[in-house]
């Protein structure tokens, strides 16, 4: 039995529970693929196959033994900021070089309850901040669909592992766009959860009232499989809401209309500078999804212009506090110093790379005294007219359509000099953090360079099911999350 | 935001930050900084009075668990991190002079 690793999680899921396949089998297939690819791809930091090959044994005596789950079995590539504890948590930074995780992260230990293979740890912008994985200190990964191209951030390892059939699937962490962006430029699904929908328990914080958890996979079924196994609420993240348990996975039915569902179409989201080949692969998209029955309607998000300059306010603010915390005492890197605060400067200065830097600098000043009425309160503010524009359209639309990003993946090197530039191509997915509301990036067609393309589906807050019904249905009646990159 | 214009310094805020900053870092972030606050003074265009600020999208109060002592971390994995350490404790510089 070969290339079990380019199935996707349900197909697996369905194989294991008839019998046809063991864990073992598709452990060895994706550890196979790794060695041949991962090379070229660099989606991993850190593989230990040894315990993947444990747990995949672990999880075929468990089946035998009677236990069942859509997830057990299934091999997971863990995004290096989410700890498992045993495992390296570096968060692709110099300054975590040789961490090891003394515990589970709640998604972690929910996997594990699931019998879920955690395969390793992929690569990622250092500390979650950036949108093409060239932050990262300790690796650099590629494209699948083009090596010279940057596979998007800052969950790029997880976006490249699963396209390059190097993991069946994978979880993500989303502050700005960064399950939604990766997934969109190596042709994946990814979801961004409503903010309080997953512990964050575990994952090493970039920006608190942003943060979440999510998954990057083949199919939206195969996220909504995910999504059931590590939502819910977890008395450690006093963010997460108390909710019944969700059964996203059994919501999807075969049926792919969409009668009686409004899809609302934001006129500011097809924003100057977007490249006209994603514009009109979205706006197909949207057709596609009125073919399928939608009403389809215009809805006006008129501040959603403003989510990157309140973004990079908000998310420097919080991570300037939250990375306070990597002072060379406790954990990681030290360098010494004549005293405690010699120390700190030197060890964070050797410690982390110029983005992380950046952002400190200026989330530090934005808080300063002095500055912080002008610059964090009032980022505050407009932050809640971005909320109530979001609130007003879902009063006329069940879910929102528009593209991930304006661009396809582009090529490496292309931004890295001018990091406005790069914040700039965040536009259309930061309001959806900032407002807490939840959206999946479904593989929508290519641009003309042959990189993929993501339809960007928006829902209010604690409404996954609707994006998934709209992603799952136009999956259905599309081809494109099918297409593989050429080996 | 009119105080913005006036630029921040960086080495200023990078001292308050604990960051040691090469002279070429220095100078390469002033730009780079300089370009973006510049970039988020459009936020001045807007007419935020009697606008509540969000801090967080979806508000939750008053999060309270049992008061039970629960397990705590393995003290030897905690330590084993520990970039110096002595007696099962972390190790700094003196702090006080004597």
């Amino acid at each position: 039995m070969a290339d079990l690793n380019t199935l996707t999680l349900s197909e697996l899921s369905d194989k294991l529970a008839a019998g046809e396949c063991r864990s073992v089998d598709i452990v060895n297939d994706v550890l196979a693929c790794i060695e041949e690819r991962d090379g070229r791809i660099g989606a991993y930091l850190t593989l230990d196959r040894a315990s993947a090959l444990e747990q995949a044994q672990a999880a075929d005596a468990a089946r035998a033994a009677g236990a069942c789950h859509p997830m057990l079995g299934i091999p997971v590539a863990i995004k290096d900021l989410i700890n498992v504890k045993g495992q390296p948590c570096t968060c692709s930074s110099k300054i975590l070089e040789g961490y090891v995780a003394p515990y589970d992260a709640t998604v972690v230990s929910r996997l594990r309850a699931a019998g879920a293979v955690l395969l390793g740890r992929v690569n990622m912008d250092e500390f979650a901040m950036g949108s093409s994985t060239e932050n990262a200190a300790l690796g650099k990964t590629s494209n699948p669909w083009n090596l010279d191209h940057v596979p998007g951030g800052s969950s790029g390892g997880s976006a490249a592992s699963v396209a390059a059939d190097e993991a069946v699937c994978s979880l993500g962490s989303d502050t700005g766009g960064s399950i939604r962006q990766p997934a969109a430029f190596c042709g994946c699904v990814g979801v961004k959860p409503t903010y309080g929908r997953v512990s964050r328990y575990g994952l090493t914080a970039f920006a608190s009232s942003l943060d979440q958890i999510g998954p990057i996979s083949k199919t939206v079924r195969d996220s909504a499989i995910l999504l059931d196994t590590i939502c819910g609420h977890d008395p450690m993240d006093s963010s997460s809401i108390d909710l019944p348990a969700t059964a996203f996975a059994a919501q999807l039915g075969s049926d792919p209309s969409l009668s009686g569902m409004k899809l609302g179409l934001p006129k500011e989201y097809f924003v100057e500078g977007m490249d006209p080949e994603v514009e009109k692969a979205v706006r197909d998209a949207v057709e596609h999804c009125r073919g399928l029955g939608a009403e389809i309607v215009d809805v006006s998000l008129p501040n959603a212009k403003y989510a990157i300059a309140v973004y990079y306010i908000i998310a420097t603010a919080e991570a300037s506090a939250n990375l306070a915390r990597f002072d060379g005492i406790r954990y990681g890197l030290r360098i010494d110093g004549k005293d405690p605060i010699e120390l700190y400067g030197r060890t964070r200065a050797a410690g982390f790379g110029p983005e992380v830097k950046r952002r400190i600098i200026l989330g530090t000043y934005v808080l300063s005294s002095g500055y912080y009425d002008a610059y964090y309160l009032k980022a505050q503010k407009v932050r809640t007219l971005i909320r109530d524009d979001f609130a007003e359209a879902f009063r006329q639309c069940d879910a929102i359509l528009a593209p991930v990003t304006p661009t396809a993946a582009y090529r490496k090197g292309e931004k890295t000099s001018d990091p406005l530039k790069m914040y700039l191509d965040d536009i259309l997915t930061t309001p959806i953090n900032l407002a807490g509301n939840c959206a999946l990036s479904v593989p929508c067609g290519f641009a003309s360079n042959g990189m993929p393309v993501g339809l960007q589906i928006i829902g209010d807050a604690f409404n996954e099911e609707a994006i998934l019904r709209v992603g799952h249905a136009y999956e259905q009646t599309t081809g494109w999350h099918r297409q593989r990159p050429e080996w | 935001m009119s105080n913005a214009t006036q630029g921040m310094d960086v080495g200023y805020v990078a001292h308050l930050a604990r960051l040691e900053l090469t002279a070429e870092e220095t100078a390469l972030f002033q730009g780079q900084l300089d370009q973006i606050l510049h970039y988020v003074e459009q936020l001045n265009a807007l007419d935020v009075a009697g606008v509540e600020p969000t801090a967080h999208a979806i508000p939750v109060y008053n999060v309270f668990r049992p008061d039970e002592v629960g397990r705590s971390l393995d003290h030897d994995d905690v330590i084993a991190n520990a970039p110096s350490a002595a007696n099962g404790q972390f190790r700094v510089p003196k702090i006080i002079d004597q």
